[in-house]
């Protein structure tokens, strides 16, 4: 019985439950791929890749490695066409490795309306992202600046020792912190 | 034993308005434009790829025109055509990737894929199944002609603003932000929806095949008795499945970053740009095995005929391919290796990419073991193939040396890489597809080809894209970047070069389409299985050209080997 051919009837039934299956697995790829997007955000900020920076509770402990020294570099920007000034008071930092550290943003609105920033930020190198740790930062929310204010952005950070134990970080000396700004309300359409 | 009457019937009910005329053919309009006959749709997916190849090859002449010498020679006179008389340097330039973009879209989208998944996919697995058709013949000719609409669009899309100057500048991978915030204009969102309508054809193309291949084999016609090129489209039709439904989701972010302000791909609302590089090889490198696993089909067979053997382990053949179409999903990052990854992330693709070089191996052994000890013929087809074994190996070499990360910082996008996929794509997958041209021309058309224009076609194409194509490895070894068209001095030797072998290979382009003219017309006549005891699979028990309608009774097949 096993040679003969199936029934044209039963055939039709099976070909639909193939094309209804298939049809399934195509749909959960789609979704596979929107869903890469929390996924993806969700891998970066667990692993830091990419330079991902990590976020640690004010109250955090930490043990500091004395005698060990990194510098740290500070970049900061602006998105062409935004009107601010931004920069950090002091380019460079040298700091003991677990030590937590403060720098300073200094922000300044030059237009004569009120504009609203967010920053994005990110370290160089990228392996140094699992380590570089923030508790508190002017990127986690949003800055609204007055015409013509200025404000002082506070940025406490430190390294985290585990740094020391990465192979893949032996000869990283100096971290470089960078920010960008960019405006909130903007139209960001491309056509 | 009623079953089997009542079987015969259901068969020629299939379609057939006449029972007792397997030849009867529905007039020309329904035939072509309404069809549901897989051979005609495969004749016209042929068809198709033919002049899209044409159009795709044209542009890369324009290019290789402007290539000849260093300096801007003739594409400041082109954006003037394109962008009207006063158009600048700037727009010149993005001229130039408008080309790049159409000539990569084309030949993969428009050419390849429609020639060797719909053409002879649609041609010849329900033949060598023992099929009288698709599994949904209507829902196959939706496929085809969904590439009508994307291939329009995409061609439309030259004509209307794209940032710079007119048409879709962003190369055949889209990558944001120049595809989003880096091209105003229309002209991005006409080729981003061709891929779309591009996409959602194969996808129903491949549930079409899965189903045909799953459901409708003849009684006796097992998996592992089914031919290597049934195989191939079937691996294809689950990686076409399971890849370009990433590609949709990624693109349609791209078009909601455009024009509905989202910030996927976008640093400045949280998003990544680096997101959609990896979405995009994750399709991407499935994709390059879309493209060449078919091909792996036709030369197994090729090779077996004109060898008068069965293939070398054929179970190892088989599941080779599904063992490349498996890992093929987890190396796409071996085209981001210069995004700045740690090392161990690079290590493990570098691995993982190197492993695909195994089971591609023993397909390689396996056709020169096939070849060994046969009696071989070196009829046109026999020809093809044996270039394609050697040009794809080299393909392949050059493939695993990109594989090493190291490595790929300095090589990445220069023009070894330019050369690494030509030899793998248009001496790899284009010989495939010359091939299977040669092979199933009589069986298609009824009439012989010329076998003196048919070999004179291969040594000429043979000289003209190793010309075209093996000094870009020293160009790209010594940093000449891809996607420029300018260069120093230092590269004009072998740019000259392979100006002349494009002029080369189109010359072999001309004997080709001379050929197919010729056959058509005055070519001998056919007889169903020209090549001998050699030729096994069921197409060739048919007569050249095979009935409107075949296997009205289904063939049964017999324990012997049919591969
Ligand atoms: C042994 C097998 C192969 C290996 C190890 C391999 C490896 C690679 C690597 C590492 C790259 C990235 C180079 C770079 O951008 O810097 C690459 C690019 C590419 N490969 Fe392969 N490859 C193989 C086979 C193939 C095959 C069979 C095809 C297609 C039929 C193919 C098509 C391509 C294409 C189209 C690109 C360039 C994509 C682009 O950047 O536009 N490769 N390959
Ligand atoms: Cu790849």
């Amino acid at each position: 019985m096993a040679t003969l051919p199936p029934s044209p009837f039963d055939r039709d039934r099976r070909n639909r439950r193939t094309m209804v299956t298939m049809s399934i697995v195509g749909l959960a790829m789609l979704g596979v791929g929107f869903a890469s997007v929390p996924l993806y955000r969700i891998f970066c900020q667990t692993t830091g890749f990419n330079g991902t920076t990590q976020r640690a509770a004010a109250g955090v402990q930490v043990k500091e490695a004395s005698g060990h020294l990194l510098s740290i570099r500070f970049d900061s920007n602006v998105q062409p066409g935004m009107p601010w000034q931004f920069h950090p008071e002091t380019p460079t930092q040298t700091v003991t490795v677990g030590a937590k550290s403060m720098a300073i943003f200094i922000a300044k609105n030059m237009s004569d309306r009120p504009v609203t920033g967010s920053a994005a930020f990110n370290v160089s190198p990228s392996q140094a992202g699992a380590y570089f740790t923030k508790i508190q930062c002017f990127c986690f929310t949003q800055q609204t600046l007055q015409p013509g204010q200025e404000v002082r952005m506070p940025v406490l950070y430190y390294v985290d020792p585990k740094i020391l134990d990465d192979p893949d970080n032996k000869d990283t000396q100096e971290i470089t912190l960078s920010y960008t700004f960019y405006p909130v309300e903007q139209d960001r359409k491309a056509s | 034993m009623t079953t089997i009457t009542a079987d015969h019937h259901g068969a020629s009910d299939h379609g057939a308005h006449d029972h007792h005329d397997a030849d009867h053919k529905p007039a020309f309009f329904q035939r072509w434009f309404m069809s549901t006959n897989h051979k005609d749709i495969g004749t016209l997916y042929l068809i198709f790829a033919i002049i899209a190849g044409i159009i795709g090859g044209a542009i890369s002449g324009l290019m290789r025109a402007e290539l000849a010498e260093p300096g801007i020679q003739y594409l400041q006179a082109w954006a003037q055509m394109s962008d009207g008389p006063s158009a600048t340097i700037d727009q010149a330039y993005h001229l130039w990737n408008v080309l790049i973009t159409a000539h990569g879209l084309i030949m993969v989208f428009f050419m390849v894929m429609p020639a060797i998944i719909g053409g002879f996919g649609n041609w010849f697995v329900p033949i060598m199944i023992g099929a009288p058709d698709m599994a949904f013949p209507r829902m196959n000719n939706i496929s085809f002609w969904l590439l009508i609409p994307a291939f329009a669009l995409l061609l439309g899309s030259t004509f209307v603003p794209g940032g710079t100057g007119n048409g879709a500048g962003t190369g055949w991978t889209v990558y944001a932000p120049l595809s989003t915030s880096g091209s105003a204009g229309p002209a991005v969102d006409m080729a981003i929806l061709s891929l779309h309508i591009a996409g959602a054809g194969s996808i129903l193309g491949a549930i079409n095949f899965i189903t045909t291949i799953l459901n409708m084999r003849a009684p006796g016609m097992t998996l592992h008795k089914m031919p290597l090129f049934v195989w191939s489209v079937l691996v294809t039709a689950f990686l076409l499945l399971l890849a370009l439904p990433v590609l949709a989701a990624a693109i349609t972010m791209l078009l909601t970053d455009r024009n509905f302000g989202t910030t996927f791909y976008d640093a400045a609302g949280g998003g990544d740009p680096e997101l959609y590089q990896h979405l995009f090889w994750f399709f991407g490198h499935p994709e390059v095995y879309i493209m060449i696993l078919p091909g792996f089909g036709i030369i197994s067979q090729i090779v077996s005929t004109f060898s008068r053997k069965p293939v070398f382990g054929y179970l190892g053949m088989a599941y080779a391919m599904v063992a490349i179409g498996v890992v093929g999903f987890v190396v796409w990052a071996h085209h981001m290796f210069t995004t700045g990854m740690s090392v161990n992330v690079k290590m493990y693709f570098t691995a993982a990419t190197m492993v695909i070089a195994v089971p591609t191996g023993i397909k390689i052994f396996s056709w020169i073991a096939t070849i060994w000890g046969g009696s071989i013929s070196f009829k046109t087809p026999m020809v093809w193939a044996l270039g394609f074994i050697f040009l794809f190996t080299v393909g392949g070499v050059t493939g695993v040396v990109l594989a090493n990360g190291g490595v790929d910082d300095v090589l990445h996008d220069t023009y070894y890489v330019v050369a690494h996929f030509h030899y793998v794509l248009s001496l790899g997958a284009v010989f495939s597809l010359f091939a299977g041209f040669y092979y199933w021309f009589p069986k298609m058309s009824g009439r012989m080809y010329s076998e003196f224009l048919g070999q004179l076609h291969f040594w000429v194409f043979f000289v003209g894209v190793n010309m075209l194509f093996f000094p870009m490895h020293f160009l790209g070894l010594s940093g000449m970047p891809r996607r420029y068209p300018d260069y120093p001095e230092a590269f004009a030797y072998w740019n000259k070069v392979a100006t002349h072998g494009y002029e080369i290979m189109a010359v072999g382009v001309l004997i080709f389409l001379v050929n197919v003219f010729w056959s058509l017309l005055a070519g001998k006549k056919a007889e169903g299985n020209p090549w001998g005891e050699g030729a096994t699979t069921l197409e060739w028990t048919l007569t050249s050209p095979p009935p409107f309608h075949q296997f009205e009774t289904l063939p049964v097949i017999e324990d012997a080997a049919h591969h």
